[in-house]
């Protein structure tokens, strides 16, 4: 599309240039040539060639298929919540980071909670709306294994730039043991901060895989993602104590509540949530 | 050139009779020529306050990380940079244009109705000032431009933001309504003796379809604003899915206005370069036929195309393939226009003057504009760069590239006609390649911006995404071209001030706005030309002497009259002499009461609001009430051996025709409405309501007579006036007005006693709001056959002058057509659906 772009525009600008010089030819031009060959034909026929080739090659809307790997992708402001349908017979939830299989296509069931928010991976798809009150069914694949950045394409508030996710492709095989695995993975219910999730933060998370929970973010397999809050990067407790504290900074106008706990209960309440990590 | 003492004393009087009063009475001015500057100058006010938002934006966005403003603010930059340079500058500064410049190149002394453009330019002062007024408090819209629900509604914006959008532009819009059937009206009657369509310059040709446009393009947005208004303040469920609501409504009736707005300010800029290229050229257009078909199946087109800005929120495929098809279609008709310009070009000796250099650049940047956006109409490709800054690069290529440009070449032409000065080339050709180079070094990289992943509207970026230097050098650029505007206001400046008196026609131009002394006088034309030709300024070069020394038509003034001709519509025959009003505080007045009625609404004191509703209506009656004439009138001497009657006394005066174009475009936002309603039970979640409207046969035949009564009325009405019987014309026009207020009880209140309560679901908020719609047009067609009445008590009406009484008639028509819609759509679909 590039060079035809270029070879149309040099040629536009090419006569038009010409017609500046004061010794050449094309006064005895046919009108009615250039007005049908140059202005009806050649579009037509351009454009009718792109038409075709844009719409017989591609399978532009996804169908339901319940042989292909399922996800729900869910936006909310200003994050995604990312659900398997069936993972040994029930659902499991998750936030922030999904897992796909690699080499197959999957369908990604896209929904809203609150506004219209964009899933987007640039290098697996184009972009599907999330609207709320439907589901928009997409259908994806990637080729190769690997981890591939995405983010919501449709502003949706004032942090619509922090509602990044990351999505990892793996083996059928590997996908399968993976996803069993998170199934059987919460933080250690007898450290002491299990007591203060419970009093501060369980109102809006949930640390069960199994529970969706409140508004927030399921927060079983926190320790396991990569990134906090759509954007800010995540290794260790260090990172998790900067965004519990400073997110009001690092993510103004998220709807997460500031933190209000004192020093210590933040210290048991972060090696809960750490505790998860292998 | 010096005149005869007699004629010297009629140009004298002629142009005391069309001036202003001066000092600050002159806000009571309507002739074209103040109200086109005033509308100009403020359209080009709002593009610097647009601009330095730009400016902002790019600031933000030069370094990665940058804390210069926060995601509030920006949020509220890139909202009010849109929604300020598409409805406060790009839309109402082509209206400025054609006000001043319709009638000069139409031949005549003014607009069909000038109090109405003097109306549109205070609704559009008021209306951007609330717009931009929110700026200074803070509290400007800030969920982007085109405003979605329901990130727009009040649960995701509570504050006053989003209302500031709605009712402010709402507003603005009401002024290019009421531009749009001004246009149509003047261009379709008000022209000079033997300018026939085909005569017409083929700039009016473009600024018809463009009125029209506005006509239809705009009631689907203002539908759409005025639901979400009352959804946000009364709770009406529109556009809530869990209520029956669905948000792609919205999105379907922003963008049914929302792509043949980008039409509606391309179409005039091509009309600019088709006017301005030939004469550079120095011959005629080649395919002025062409064209004029290629513009007309564009407007058409233009409407089939909306879906393609919703390419992602999962549409069918077929239909996909369909708007997909569409949307390379529309490159056709413009394809047209460039060949003919081309082979302009080819077959004349272009000279390379001031305004032929911004017509190249135009060339330049809106053939990329096009391309790059029939690379967007292809779905695949779409997916992939919707919402980045590719598309960000690909409009502003289309805006900057297809109005700009043309703009800046029209300014140049047309300034020696504001001023009667020449502009400094040298100057010119600077500020030429500053905003040429400023303009590619901003938008020529944000292409690959976006191909690189930027979505649009993030307030900042990591610096090791790779897009730092991209956006550094879109800012540096983006600076370049401001300096290139601010050395356009100097040249501006300049020019006025020290710029050399230029000869009569300095380009030798064709049209008729180069027949006058420049700067034009204020009655424009000693008197009007009777046209022979497409070229009358080409053809005889003593023209303008000649309409000066008044050997044309309507050159002596009589009555202290403000006369210019009505033709008939195709072949430009003089039919009637146009009386037009002079200064008057009217249209200010109306614009100060429906700016307390919107005034009312933001600050949610519906009290004032009524109030503000009642004074339009009353100011709206002392505009009516104005001009006419008390005994029939014969046929009046036009000069050259012809006669004509006075408006008042025809059949078919322009106002009528104002009228129509003006239910042309409330029928649009009717159509609109029923397309909602359709829509939402069609495809909505959620449906079917818990309650239908009961099976109730009372209600709709009171409305049924009610309507027919007054139908029937007025019909009758016209007729025995017809015969010339007047008290048997205001006996049927007072029973007719019976059956309008029986109509608007049936419309209302036995409804609103059976109805489910409308906060429920959005099947009884959508019923309930046809209802009112329907109620308010029966209670205006009350007004309408009461102001005959009152009319025809006075003594303006006759057998020939009947002007109000067939206005009552177009109204009744309408109201009795739309009310069977409304009725059949309330009751009998839920009987249809089985319920």
């Amino acid at each position: 599309m590039l060079a035809g772009s270029v070879l149309i525009l040099a040629g536009i600008m090419g006569t038009a240039l010409y017609a500046l010089r004061r010794n050449r030819r094309g006064h005895g031009v046919s009108e009615r040539a250039m007005l049908i060959g140059g202005g009806v034909l050649f579009p037509f026929v351009t454009l009718f060639a792109l038409m075709v080739w844009s719409l017989v090659g591609e399978r532009l809307a996804a169908e339901d298929d319940p042989s292909l790997f399922q996800l729900e992708a869910r936006g909310h402001q200003f994050w995604w919540e990312f659900t398997y349908p069936d993972v040994g017979g029930a659902p499991l939830y998750g936030a922030g980071e999904a897992l796909i299989p690699a080499g197959e296509p999957l369908l990604v069931a896209l929904e809203s909670q609150d506004v219209i928010h964009s899933f987007w991976v640039p290098r697996l798809a184009g972009k599907m709306d999330a609207i709320p009150g439907r589901t928009n069914l997409m259908r994806l694949s990637a080729d190769a294994p690997g981890t591939y950045a995405g983010q919501c394409a449709e502003f949706c508030g004032n942090q619509h730039l922090n509602m990044r996710f990351i999505v990892h492709a793996l083996p059928a095989a590997e996908l399968a043991a993976r996803l069993e695995a998170l199934a059987a993975t919460a933080p250690d219910p007898a450290l002491p901060g299990a007591a203060d999730f419970a009093e501060h933060c369980a109102a809006c998370h949930s640390v069960d895989p199994r529970q969706r929970g409140g508004p927030g973010p399921n927060l079983a397999a926190l320790a396991l993602r990569s990134q906090l809050g759509g954007g800010a990067p995540y290794a260790g407790a260090d990172d998790l104590r900067r965004w519990l504290l400073d997110h009001p900074d690092i993510k103004p106008g998220s709807r997460k509540p500031p933190t209000t706990v004192n020093h210590d209960t933040l210290d048991r309440i972060i090696t809960y949530l750490e505790s998860t990590r292998p | 050139m010096s005149l005869d003492p007699t004629r010297q004393r009629q140009v004298q009087e002629l142009a005391s009779l069309w001036g202003a009063p001066p000092g600050w009475r002159s806000l009571s001015a309507v002739n074209h020529t103040v109200v086109g500057i005033r509308f100009m100058v403020t359209a080009f006010v709002f593009f610097l306050i647009g601009g330095v938002l730009a400016m902002l934006i790019r600031a933000q966005l030069a370094m990665p990380g940058n804390d210069f403003v926060g995601p509030e603010v920006y949020s509220q930059l890139f909202t009010m940079h849109g929604t300020v340079m598409m409805f406060l500058f790009a839309i109402p500064v082509i209206e400025g244009f054609a006000i001043y410049m319709l009638p000069k190149m139409l031949g005549a002394r003014d607009l069909a109705f000038p109090r109405l453009s003097a109306f549109a330019y205070w609704c559009y002062l008021f209306g951007g000032i609330i717009v931009v007024g929110s700026l200074l408090v803070g509290m400007a819209p800030d969920t982007g431009w085109f405003m979605y629900t329901p990130l727009s509604s009040s649960a995701y914006t509570p504050g006053i933001n989003a209302d500031v959008w709605l009712i402010g532009v709402t507003f603005v819009e009401v002024s290019a309504v009421a531009a749009g059937v001004e246009f149509m009206a003047t261009i379709l009657k008000v022209r000079t003796a033997g300018m026939a369509l085909n005569r017409m310059p083929i700039l009016a040709w473009y600024l018809w379809v463009t009125a029209a446009m506005m006509v239809i393009g705009f009631p689907p947005l203002i539908l759409g604003s005025i639901l979400l208004e009352i959804e946000r303040a009364f709770d009406w469920p529109f556009f809530d899915p869990t209520r029956g609501g669905d948000p792609l409504l919205w999105q379907h009736l922003f963008w049914l206005f929302g792509h043949p707005e980008v039409y509606i300010i391309f179409l005039p800029a091509a009309g600019i370069i088709s006017t301005i290229l030939p004469v550079m050229a120095g011959r005629p257009l080649v395919g002025y036929t062409w064209i004029v078909c290629s513009i007309v199946a564009l407007g058409f087109i233009s409407f089939g195309l909306w879906v393609h800005h919703m390419f992602t929120v999962g549409i069918p495929h077929l239909a996909l393939g369909f708007f997909s098809a569409a949307s390379l279609l529309v490159v056709l008709p413009t394809s047209v226009q460039f060949f003919a310009w081309l082979a302009t070009l080819l077959k004349g000796r272009p000279r390379m003057d001031l305004p032929m250099l911004f017509v190249y650049g135009f060339f330049f940047t809106f053939v990329i504009g096009g391309l790059t956006g029939v690379m967007v109409a292809v779905v695949p490709f779409d997916w992939q760069v919707h919402d980045t800054h590719f598309v960000v690069a690909h409009f502003h290529y289309v805006l900057i590239g297809g109005q700009i440009f043309p703009a800046l070449a029209a300014a140049y032409y047309w300034l020696p006609h504001f001023t009667g000065r020449t502009a400094s080339r040298t100057v010119g050709v600077i500020v030429f390649w500053l905003i040429l180079v400023g303009f590619t070094v901003t938008f020529l990289p944000m292409h690959l911006t976006g191909l690189l992943g930027m979505p649009r509207r993030v307030y900042t970026y990591a610096p090791d995404v790779g897009w730092t230097w991209l956006n550094l050098t879109s800012s540096i650029g983006g600076f370049i071209m401001a300096i290139g505007f601010a050395l356009f206001i100097l040249d501006v400046v300049l020019q006025i001030r020290t710029g050399r008196r230029t000869a009569r026609n300095p380009w030798n131009a064709e049209t008729l706005e180069w027949a006058m002394p420049l700067p034009p006088p204020t009655y424009n034309i000693g008197s009007l030309p009777w046209v022979k030709s497409r070229t009358p300024v080409h053809d005889d070069p003593q023209l303008e002497d000649d309409l000066q020394a008044g050997r044309g038509l309507l050159a002596t003034p009589r009555n202290g009259w403000r006369e210019t001709l009505v033709v008939s519509m195709l072949d430009g025959k003089p039919e009637q002499v146009l009386l037009l009003p002079g200064p008057t505080w009217v249209p200010l007045y109306t614009a100060i009461a429906a700016a307390v009625f919107f005034g009312g609404l933001l600050a949610k004191t519906y009290l004032l609001s009524l109030l503000g509703l009642a004074a339009v209506l009353v100011c709206a009656l002392m505009w009516v009430w104005d001009g006419g004439l008390k005994r029939d009138p014969g046929p009046l001497d036009i000069g050259c051996g012809a006669t004509a009657v006075p408006h008042p006394a025809a059949a078919m005066p322009p106002s009528l025709w104002g009228l129509v174009f003006l239910l042309a475009a409330n029928g649009t936002l009717f159509a609109s409405l029923v397309f909602g309603y359709l829509f939402l039970w069609v495809v909505a979640p959620n449906w079917p309501p818990p309650v239908f409207v009961p099976v109730d046969w009372a209600s709709p035949l009171v409305t049924l007579t009610g309507l027919g009564l007054g139908f029937a009325g007025v019909l009758r009405a016209a007729q025995v006036n017809r015969q010339g019987r007047d008290l048997g014309r205001q006996a049927w026009l007072l029973l007719a007005s019976l059956g309008g207020l029986i109509a608007a009880a049936g419309f209302t209140v036995v409804p609103a006693m059976l109805a489910p309560p409308v906060q429920d679901h959005a099947y009884a908020a959508v019923n309930a709001f046809a209802g009112a719609y329907m109620a308010v047009h029966a209670v205006l067609a009350v007004v309408f056959t009461g102001h005959a009445f009152a009319r025809g008590r006075a003594g303006w009406l006759s057998a020939v002058r009947a002007v109000e009484v067939r206005a009552a008639v177009i109204w009744w028509s309408y109201t009795a057509g739309t009310g069977l819609v409304t009725l059949a759509v309330i009751h009998l679909l839920p009987r249809m659906a089985g319920s």
